[in-house]
């Protein structure tokens, strides 16, 4: 058995600012993850409906834009909708500092902002994922 | 409903894990196949060519079309692992993910985890996930290949080889053995010079050379850019499709996929049975230290192992 950590790397909304999300797409590559990598200006809908279809553990979202507090909810809502749940949601980008406690009010696991060392981030995951497999 | 049961009534999810299963292998892998053997009743499409040649693109707006002959569609799209870090970053997805909400569209990304012939090990098994599931149309995206990978070619009924111009002259296409394997050709970036000079060598070459005398594939040229060929290139699969039923190819197709996943089968209990016995690997150590150390050479070492072998199993039996 070799199962391997799928990280689903999505930016939902309409700002185009993808240098993170590809940055960190391939630093968890390069952490031995498979990543899907869906571009820029998703809605949350094709977010959830992609992470269900190719069975991630996780989800990344980025967003630049400042509509973090409604869209990043919005896919931890959807996937409980979908009887999905279980996968584990967190975020990055410019996300102001009052506004992560909210966030993980709101079912984001971890929120990372401009800054954060990789390692942190894949030890979060792993992390995560063994528990969640448990 | 049981696990199976669920991919057979087409729950999104079940599929899903379904495919996570079989590409994880090992016994669980083998009792849901065991569950699902013999349902498959797809049509499926292999689409394959160099890296950047428009592959998942042209699949993109092939979707469309293809809606019109067919139910169910799911897309396997197959991307490299890194052979260091075992990691990939998956991005066929990305050309296609104005089909993500469509309730006829599955679309799963792959990664070849080692497997060198364009398409990964469980490639084959997610086949038989989504076919037990009523996709009737699976469209196989291969990694970007060269000259030599054609592992394609087994899974698939109908072949579609995407070359684009300015990648050398004939005698790169000459040699290419990725050249034989194609049943539909497409010379994609039509908008491109070169393109057409490319479709007629193609042609020339498949005229001259095609191993099927009844059947000379059609070269179409397409552009993602500019929407053309689109039509053309699913008219050519179906046309094909229409052969292989009418001269029973499909029917041995079946019976070469069968016949693979029995000696593939076959080949992991022998090597199983054999380790067992040749108490492999814990001994590789030990014989690369007597080869090292001079005192025996590989060749010596597997006759005396062989030999010794025997009578263990003499023994078990």
């Amino acid at each position: 058995m070799d199962r391997k950590i799928r990280v689903l790397v999505a930016k939902p909304g309409l700002d185009g600012h993808d240098r993170g999300a590809k940055f960190i797409a391939r630093a968890l590559r390069n952490a031995g993850m498979e990543v899907i990598y869906t571009g820029i200006r998703q809605s949350p809908e094709s977010i959830v409906e992609t992470a269900i279809q190719e069975d991630v553990d996780v989800i990344g979202l980025s967003l630049l834009s400042g509509a973090h507090n409604i869209l990043f909810p919005k896919v931890v809502t959807l996937l409980k909708e979908k009887n999905a749940g279980d996968i584990i949601v967190m975020g990055g980008g410019v996300i102001p500092v009052e506004d992560i406690s909210y966030l993980k009010e709101k079912g984001i696991q971890a929120v990372f902002t401009p800054g954060t060392k990789i390692g942190e981030i894949v030890d979060f995951i792993n992390e995560k994922v063994e528990k969640r497999n448990k | 409903m049981t696990f199976p049961d669920k991919i057979v009534d087409g729950d999104i999810r079940s599929i899903a894990r379904g495919i996570s299963i079989v590409e994880s292998g090992g016994i669980e892998s083998d009792n849901l196949l065991n569950e699902l053997y013999n349902r498959n009743c797809s049509y499926i499409i292999g689409v394959t060519g160099p890296p950047g040649a428009g592959k998942s693109s042209l699949i993109n707006l092939l979707i469309d079309e293809f809606k019109h002959h067919f139910r169910k569609i799911a897309i396997l799209a197959v991307d490299p692992s890194s052979p260091f870090t075992g990691g990939a970053l998956l991005g066929d997805r990305i050309r296609m993910q104005q089909h993500a909400m469509s309730e006829s569209v599955f679309i799963r990304s792959m990664a070849s985890r080692g497997h060198i012939g364009g398409i990964s090990g469980a490639t084959k098994d997610a086949i038989k996930i989504v076919s037990a599931a009523g996709y009737d149309l699976v469209i196989v995206e291969t990694v970007g290949v060269g000259q030599s990978e054609i592992d394609i070619v087994k899974l698939s009924d109908t072949t579609v080889l995407i070359l684009v111009p300015g990648y050398g002259d004939e005698i790169q296409v000459m040699k290419s053995g990725i050249m034989e394997i194609g049943e539909v050709f497409v010379v994609n970036k039509s908008d491109k010079s070169g393109s057409e000079k490319l479709a007629t060598t193609v042609k020339w070459l498949l005229k001259e050379n095609y191993r099927n005398k009844s059947y000379l594939p059609p070269v179409i040229l397409s552009s993602v850019t500019n929407n053309t060929g689109i039509e053309d290139i699913v008219k050519a699969v179906l046309n094909h499709k229409n052969y292989i039923e009418k001269n029973g190819i499909d029917r041995d197709k079946i019976q070469e996929r069968i016949k693979d996943d029995i000696n593939i089968l076959l080949e992991r209990k022998i090597n199983e049975f054999i380790q067992h016995h040749l108490k492999y690997p814990e001994n590789i150590e030990k014989w690369v230290n007597l080869v090292i150390s001079k005192k025996s050479t590989p060749y010596e070492i597997i006759r005396e192992i062989k030999d010794n072998m025997i009578l263990d199993i003499r023994e078990d039996i």
